[in-house]
């Protein structure tokens, strides 16, 4: 459990003065993960809004060694990484115990990036996996991904007379991770900070790959003033948008239930990729929208029955 | 001199390779199988399995996971290997050019096939001739003792501290990969001492210096930073000579950037990467018999390009012919060719030269074919011109 006065206390790893926008998720949450242990770390990234944002040379905002190396291979970048670590170690060169990260946005590792991820974590190397995830190619300017929502509009899927805008619900790669059977995988929001740095302290502690997908908001992308960033966030909570489960050890658990679920109309609302949906012809959309999300919660709490030990 | 040598034991190119990298003991080796290079995979990770190594093997998923698994274990100051051939390299190609301008000695054995499509597993050029501008050094062997010693002798081309590039040291699939030399090995005590310790300046895993690798690179500096690449690259060319110096001293094999028979005072000349060179000698031999003015000239690296070398080398011939195994489709032909006659362009000297394009998909190149090569050139000498600047060597019409 994390304490925020503590958690004040700890130096910044990720500095200020990067590029990211005003409001953007990914700072927030690489700042919350990066408090989570007090072990020294080595970071990377994927191509994408993190690494153009805060590595434009000759500057870095990275004050922990950091790789980026390309789009789709953040993963197996860092399987390098840690087993020079063990290969070193071995050898008595190196005596310092060192945490491992790569991060990659949704496009990096729903997509471009699934292969390299899976091998990474079939293969059981001792990192940490970030998706800090906003639904769409963002920093190409909003093409969709498998992690667009359906219904959004995006540069790729756009609405139009023909078109709701992206019309796939969006990929469950929790679950297709869930299938590598790792030792700790879970889902967190920013707002939720303790939740969230919480997990993070499971996954650097875990023996073997962890991983968190983590919603991360995009006030360019999602089209939402910059300020309500983490209430967005907090919404994506409530609604059920984006439920906070944690499958440790193949159990799976909810970390926070909201007592009522807000209908995702409130969601939906908030942003502008979705205005377009506010139209007659539209609302069978809407619905359909709630009823994956109902239908995704339902069996949620029944693999969270089915996992769950008896205490 | 000192025996530093064993006795000849019988293995293949690939056996050669693997043998030479269980002797380096890199630290981590990430690779995946590819036909014709999975033998080197397949005897290393015996090695693995057997601790006859200390090293870290990461079997990747595919080619692009290895090479930037390698690039990652290389960053963070790991004396990093892998492996490849034609698809695979293919596959790899977009973290190829990172490797190179991230600076990271990374060193690749590569047995050389032809690129799909149409699939084909046999030997030709394709595949590293395609990744000839991508920053790699690349060294073409025409033996397996050759591969053998030439892999120990990259890893200290590659992390020379004014190199820092990676290295790709090529063979021909099957023909040399899977063909049983004997091969004389060297003292894995006076290995262990000539590639002696990777000391990196810059790691990821110095955590006390952080280091940030592969940043942003935008409109003002990465014209320099390619600059920088390049200069390392023709700077190779001036450093090497004192590498070659003491590995002959150390191992008795005297090495060069081209390697050339009967030259001197040849007055026809083929000029040919990897093991087409022997069946080039043996031609030679005959033709000289018959008192033809035959000679070869072998580049054994490609990069850096070995201009000056190549010029002095063919300083006495009338005729030049050059052999690609690699088409480049309406090109100037061959990328040997049309780089050797480049060359020649600046030079004082002015051969006839002409290019022949051959043994694509592992066609068989004969000593006919050789001899026809002689005989064309003959007759150009005669005639003051070559009939075709590019020519087809064993294919059907």
């Amino acid at each position: 459990m994390a304490n925020i006065k503590e958690l004040a206390k700890i130096p910044e790893r990720l500095s200020g003065g990067h590029r990211l926008c005003a409001g953007c998720g990914a700072s927030i949450i690489v700042r919350q993960i990066l408090m989570a242990t007090k072990d020294y770390v080595v970071a990377s990234s994927a191509t994408g809004c993190l690494e153009v944002a805060t590595t434009i040379y000759p500057y870095t905002a990275w004050k922990i060694p950091f790789i980026h190396n390309a789009f789709e291979n953040s993963a197996a970048t860092m399987s390098g990484v840690e087993t020079a670590y063990n290969a070193l170690k071995k050898k008595g060169k190196i005596t310092k115990e060192i945490k491992f990260v790569a991060f990659g946005g949704d496009g990096g590792t729903y997509d471009i990036g699934l292969q390299s991820l899976s091998g990474a974590l079939e293969r059981g190397h001792k990192f940490v996996y970030v998706c800090y995830n906003n639904e769409a190619y963002m920093n190409t300017g909003t093409q969709r991904s498998g992690a667009t929502p359906k219904g959004a509009s995006t540069t790729t899927a756009p609405h139009g007379k023909e078109s709701h805008g992206k019309h796939q619900f969006k990929k469950d790669l929790t679950s297709i991770v869930a299938a590598h059977r790792i030792p700790y995988m879970a889902q967190a929001s920013a707002s939720n900070w303790n939740d969230l740095v919480t997990k993070s302290e499971k996954a650097f502690a875990a023996d073997g790959p962890a991983f968190l997908n983590i919603i991360s908001t995009c006030p360019r992308g999602w089209r939402f003033s910059e300020e309500k960033s983490v209430e967005i966030s907090k919404l994506a909570v409530e609604t059920g948008a984006w439920p906070l489960i944690e499958i440790e050890n193949g159990v799976w658990r909810f970390t926070y239930k909201p007592k009522q679920r807000k209908p995702m109309i409130e969601w939906l609302k908030s942003q502008g990729r979705f205005s377009h949906l506010f139209t007659e012809e539209n609302k069978s959309i809407i619905d359909e929208i709630q009823k994956g999300v109902d239908e995704n919660w339902a069996r949620l709490e029944n693999l969270c029955n089915s996992t769950c030990k008896v205490a | 001199m000192v025996q530093t040598k064993s006795k000849r034991i019988p293995l293949t190119g690939d056996q050669a390779v693997a043998t030479a990298m269980k002797q380096i003991d890199p630290d981590v080796v990430a690779v995946y199988p590819i036909t014709p290079q999975t033998e080197i995979v397949m005897y290393f990770a015996n090695y693995v399995a057997n601790g006859q190594v200390s090293t870290e093997m990461i079997p990747v998923e595919s080619e692009h996971s290895a090479m930037s698994a390698c690039v990652g274990a290389s960053a963070a100051g790991a004396r990093t290997m892998t492996a490849t051939s034609a698809n695979g390299l293919a596959l790899m190609w977009e973290i190829v050019y990172i490797a190179a301008s991230l600076r990271l000695p990374i060193v690749m054995p590569v047995v050389n096939r032809a690129l799909s499509g149409p699939i084909n597993i046999h030997c030709d050029h394709s595949d590293t001739m395609g990744a000839r501008d991508s920053g790699w050094i690349q060294i073409y062997c025409e033996s397996g003792q050759e591969v053998y010693e030439n892999t120990i002798l990259a890893v200290r081309i590659a992390e020379h501290k004014d190199i820092l590039l990676p290295i790709m040291i090529c063979q021909d699939g099957f023909i040399t990969s899977h063909a049983v030399e004997g091969i004389e090995l060297l003292e894995d005590k006076l290995v262990k001492e000539f590639v002696g310790e990777y000391k990196p300046a810059h790691s990821l895993l110095d955590v006390e210096n952080p280091v940030t690798y592969g940043p942003l690179d935008l409109q003002d500096y990465y014209f320099e930073h390619k600059r920088q690449q390049s200069e390392s690259m023709k700077g190779v060319l001036k450093i090497l000579p004192e590498l070659f110096k003491e590995f002959e001293k150390t191992f008795g094999t005297k090495y060069d950037f081209i390697d050339t028979y009967k030259l001197e005072d040849a007055e026809v000349a083929i000029v040919a990467l990897s093991s087409t060179a022997g069946t080039a000698r043996g031609v030679i031999d005959e033709l000289r018999a018959e008192g033809v003015k035959a000679g070869l000239l072998r580049p054994r690296f490609f990069r850096p390009f070995p201009r000056e070398k190549i010029i002095q080398a063919l300083k006495n011939v009338k005729v030049v012919g050059v052999l690609d195994r690699c088409e480049s489709f309406s090109a100037e032909g061959g990328p040997l060719y049309t780089e050797i006659k480049a060359a020649l362009y600046d030079s004082d000297i002015k051969p006839l030269v002409t290019n022949y394009i051959y043994g694509l998909g592992g066609r068989d190149v004969f000593p006919e074919d050789i001899k026809k090569v002689y005989s064309d050139l003959g007759a150009a000498l005669k005639n003051k011109k070559v009939s075709n600047p590019i020519n087809y060597l064993g294919s059907r019409e």
